[in-house]
Parts: structure tokens; sequence; C-alpha cells
């Protein structure tokens, strides 16, 4: 726990976060999983974590860090992994860019029992702020790439992603809120947290 | 061949996929790198359709390099300073194992006599020497090509024998085309008149010409046409003319008219129709009830799976086809396609992006 502990602290908020509420020694797999960092640390943890990356180059540093780590595109393949054969499916960073971000949400409730989402919150007050005053997309530290050439297709706020879950008859058992990689309480989360963390699952 | 080359005779006989038994099995292999008093640091590296057991030092018969020199080595990303690299020549190869070229008991060449072999009876053939030198587990199998059928194979019928499997540019089953390529060069040397039905050892003329054919159709297919074309493009050979003739005007038919030739210098007829036939036969999942992902049930083996988008012969699909096998088994597998302008040969080539892989993999 001590080196699982020591690594999580150079992890991006998001990242931390759900590296200290995985249950170590579970079966976690990690969709988009970039250089595997979140991977690391949960090894550490003696979890056993697969991740899906669809940056080749990403994957090579993963592999060659000793992780298991398959290229492949999160929209297509994640329906290949069976039914519940982890006991977590983390998805950071990464709704935002999904073809269907619903349908993504459900194949990783499918794939996991549990499900930790990160994403960015375009309802944040800078953004609205921005668009409020500049009348242009905004560009800001989580959302850098302008609109043209953003990966970021469905953009969402908590209250997006709370209906989603709610529609797709998800619970959602914990939630985290972050501005500048500090924590919020809840209150007024729409409106104050720049990105959000939210741990669900599938039901019944 | 008359050749003698390090091998062990194996302690008991193979029984074969097809039913028949091979007895008296010589298997003919190379090591490379210290054994640890425990055993634990073995590696077994398969070699591809035409390759050997001269993985990391000088074809006996050539005087070249060994065929992967440049990731086996001292320091090299498979490092015979950690790793103690085993590699064999497959049964039905013609380097010093027990193929169609040996002596049947009777005290004459097998030739078509030899029985027609799988994949997984060459596997056998490797098992066979592991048991003789005493190695129970692997730290690693690694191939390529079909090299990486073989380490798919090994995995999938013997789960306990290693520790690692990494298998590059290869696929668990051979398509409509990949049969159709080698059926082509099958009946380019059956089509020889020295091949004489595959009795021409005791003959000057050997079916050369056949097998030079087969060889030269076989190394299209490892190419890629952006490779072809960066090399040779229409460029014409030592010539400025095109003769309004058949001489190899182009610089590409020259190469694989040497191509072609070179090989029958070193490589058994026979033995190409035995193992592009093991190689038709592969199909993973159909030995496993038609599911390849109960092939690999009961592995306990981390997996790495490496294709090339260039690979038109067991393209990236055909590796992601073991890898979704593989998450449906539960079995840890990284798989990555990487990007090299060489086609199939990729992996023979200098890929710096494969060397991180495989070192990264191995550790």
């Amino acid at each position: 726990m001590s080196s699982a502990s020591g690594s999580t602290s150079e992890l991006r908020a998001d990242l931390a976060v759900i590296a200290a509420h995985i249950e170590p020694g579970t079966r976690v797999l990690d969709v988009g999983c970039g250089d595997g960092a979140l991977m690391a640390a949960l090894l550490g943890k003696g979890c056993d974590v697969r991740g899906i990356e669809i940056d080749g180059a990403l994957v090579e540093t993963c592999v060659a860090r000793g992780l298991s780590v398959v290229q492949g595109d999160a929209d297509r393949d994640l329906v290949d992994y069976p039914d519940r054969g982890f006991d977590y499916a983390v998805l950071s960073q990464t709704l935002q860019t999904a073809e269907r971000p619903d349908l993504m949400l459900s194949e990783l409730v499918r794939a996991g029992r549990r499900a930790f989402v990160s994403f960015p919150n375009f309802a944040y007050w800078r953004m609205r702020w921005a668009l409020l005053r500049h009348g242009r997309m905004p560009v800001t530290r989580h959302l850098p790439v302008s609109w043209y050439a953003t990966q970021n297709i469905h953009h969402v706020t908590v209250h997006d992603f709370e209906a989603l879950a709610q529609e797709l008859e998800l619970a959602i058992e914990r939630r985290w809120f972050f501005t500048d990689a500090r924590e919020l309480g809840p209150a007024g989360a729409n409106w104050r947290a720049e990105y959000a963390v939210f741990e669900v699952s599938g039901g019944s | 061949m008359t050749e003698t080359y390090r091998s062990s005779t194996l302690q008991v006989p193979l029984a074969l996929d097809g039913g028949g038994v091979l007895t008296d099995v010589t298997v003919a292999y190379e090591t490379y790198g210290t054994l640890a008093p425990d055993r634990s640091n073995a590696i077994l590296l398969c070699h591809a359709l035409t390759g050997d057991q001269f993985v990391a030092s000088a074809h006996p018969v050539t005087g070249k390099p060994g065929w992967w020199e440049r990731m086996v080595g001292p320091g090299k990303p498979i490092d015979t300073d950690r790793y103690h690299v085993i590699c064999a020549n497959v049964i039905g190869s013609c380097m010093g194992s027990t193929g169609p070229a040996s002596l049947a008991p009777d005290g004459e060449p097998y030739a078509m006599r030899f029985p027609v072999i799988t994949i997984r009876d060459m596997v056998r053939g490797l098992v066979g020497l592991l048991d003789t030198l005493g190695i129970e587990r692997l730290h690693a199998v690694v191939g390529g090509s079909m090299g990486g059928m073989q380490a798919l194979s090994l995995a999938a019928n013997w789960p306990e024998r290693a520790a690692r499997v990494l298998a590059i540019a290869t696929t668990a089953r051979h398509s409509a085309q990949n049969i159709a390529f080698h059926e082509v060069g099958r009946q380019a040397i059956m089509a020889d008149p020295n091949w004489r039905d595959g009795n021409y050892y005791g003959h000057e003329e050997r079916p050369g010409a056949g097998l030079a054919v087969a060889r030269m159709a076989a190394h299209i297919t490892y190419l890629s046409e952006d490779g072809l074309t960066e090399k040779f493009g229409r460029r014409l050979q030592d010539r400025t003319e095109k003769t309004f003739g058949f001489d190899a005007d182009f610089q590409v038919e020259s190469y694989l008219r040497y191509q072609g030739s070179g090989f029958t210098k070193r490589f058994d007829a026979n033995s190409y129709l035995y193992i592009t036939r093991a190689m038709d036969y592969f199909d993973l999942a159909e030995e496993h009830g038609g599911k390849l992902a109960e092939a690999f049930a009961g592995s306990q083996a981390r997996f790495c799976l490496v294709s090339f988008d260039s690979d038109w012969l067991y393209p990236t699909a055909e590796s992601r086809h073991v890898v979704h096998a593989l998450n449906a088994a539960g079995a840890p597998v990284s798989f990555v396609e990487l990007s090299a302008p060489f086609g199939h040969d990729s992996f023979l080539l200098d890929i710096p992006a494969l060397d991180r892989v495989v070192k990264g993999f191995l550790e």
C-alpha cells in the first residue's frame, strides 16, 4: 500500500481519486489508459489491470512498462469484452470523445460491475462566461483545442451526466468534483466544478 | 542431408495429429546465453517457414548472419546476457531435424513417405526437446509468422510450459488467401520434372527451378507494394533500355530471381511442401471445438501480440481476432499494431518500436 499511495500522489487528481477508491486485489479495465499511470498505481494495490488505448505510441509505452494494454478503439472494441469480466471499468476524460457516450457508458457497466467515469464539465462557470462574453466556443486548460480540431465531440455537463445515468437506470454510487486539482463539495458543482468523477453501477 | 548439427534425439516417439507416429525423432537446435541454475531464464524462439535454429549465429550453409541477430544477442532486446535462448529447427524442415530428407527406418530417405505434420506436431517436437533439456517452464516463448503460430499452439496445448507468449505478425488460422499462395508454391515444385514425385534425393538434379518459383511467389507476400515501389520502382537492371525479351529487365525481377536461386542452396523442396501444408492446416480454434477462446481457457501466461500495418499476409485483423479470444478467456494480453513500411517481413527488420515492445514485454 505504501508504494501505491506513493504513486497515486503523482497521479492527475481524477485518477488519484479513482485509484484511491478501487478495492485492492480487484480486476480493473482501464478504457483509454493513456501512458498507463493509473494502471501502474493499481498494480501497486495488487489489482489485475487491463487497458485499452487507441494511440499506438502510448500502447508501446505501456507494454514496455510491463502493463497489459490492447491497442483498440473503445467505441468499437468494448463489446468484445465479456459481461462483468471486471470488478471495475474506468473511463477517464474519454466519455466526451465517444461516438455515442450513452452506448459507451452502457458497455462500461456491462464489462465491469462498477464504473468510474471522469469528464470535463462544460457547464463550469469559466466556460459559461467565455461563451457569454465572447460568443465563441471556449478554449481552456481542460479543453485546450479549438472546436474544429477537438476530439471532444460530445460536450457534457454534470447535470447532463446525472440525467444520462438516470435514463440508463444506473445507480450513482459516489461523485467527486474538482477545480484546478482541488476537490470541491457537491453544492453548485454544475457551476463550480471544472471536472467531475462519478462512480456508477449497473443497478438491477 | 549429411551435415551434422547440434541435436537431440527425443526419448519418446511423436504421435502426430494425422494419426501416424514418428520414431527416433531428431531435433536440431542452438542455444545462446547461459541457463540459470534454477532453469528459470529460458526463452524458446520459434522460427518461420524457411527459418532455422541459427537465429543469432552464422548460417552454416550460406555464411550469412543469424536471421534475428538484430533482436537476439548480448544487450539486445532478447538479451542473451540475461536469458538462455533456445531455437530449434522444426520437424519437417531440413537443417538437422527429422524431415522428408531424413532417412526412414528402412535406410532410404522418407521423401513423400514422411507423414503430413501440423504446427502442433512441430510444437510436440519442441516440447520433446524441452523435456530432454530439463526445462519445465519457459520464461517466454517467442515467434514471428509461423513461429508465432507455434508460440500460440504451445500456449494453447501446453499452457503450463510458458509464462509469457509473444506472437508477432501471425495468425491463429490460415486464410483462403494464405492457402492459395502456398498452393502456387507447391504446384511450382511438383511441376518441376526434377521433383520426381519427391524421390530426387539420389539424383544429381534437384527441383531447384520449382522451389525457386515457390520462393519468388512467397517472397512477394512478405513485402508491401509501397516497399517494392520504394526499393525498385520500375527501374531497369544493369541496362538503360528494355530488351524486348524475357531477361530480368526490371530490378524487381532480378531481385526475385536472386532470392529464388539463393533459397534453393539452403532449403529442401519436400520440406517446403510439408511445412507449407502444416501452416495451411493451422486453425487453432478448430483444434478446440471451434472457439478460439476455448484454446486459451486454461492459460496462466501473459500474452503480447504485435502486428504491422503494412502486413497483408497476416494483417492486423488476424492479431485482433486472437486478442479478442484472449480477452474472452480472461488472459492478460497486450496488443499493438506497429507502423512499418516493409510488409510482413517487418518483424525481421529494423523497427525500433518492435525492439522496445519485445524488451519491455520480456521484463
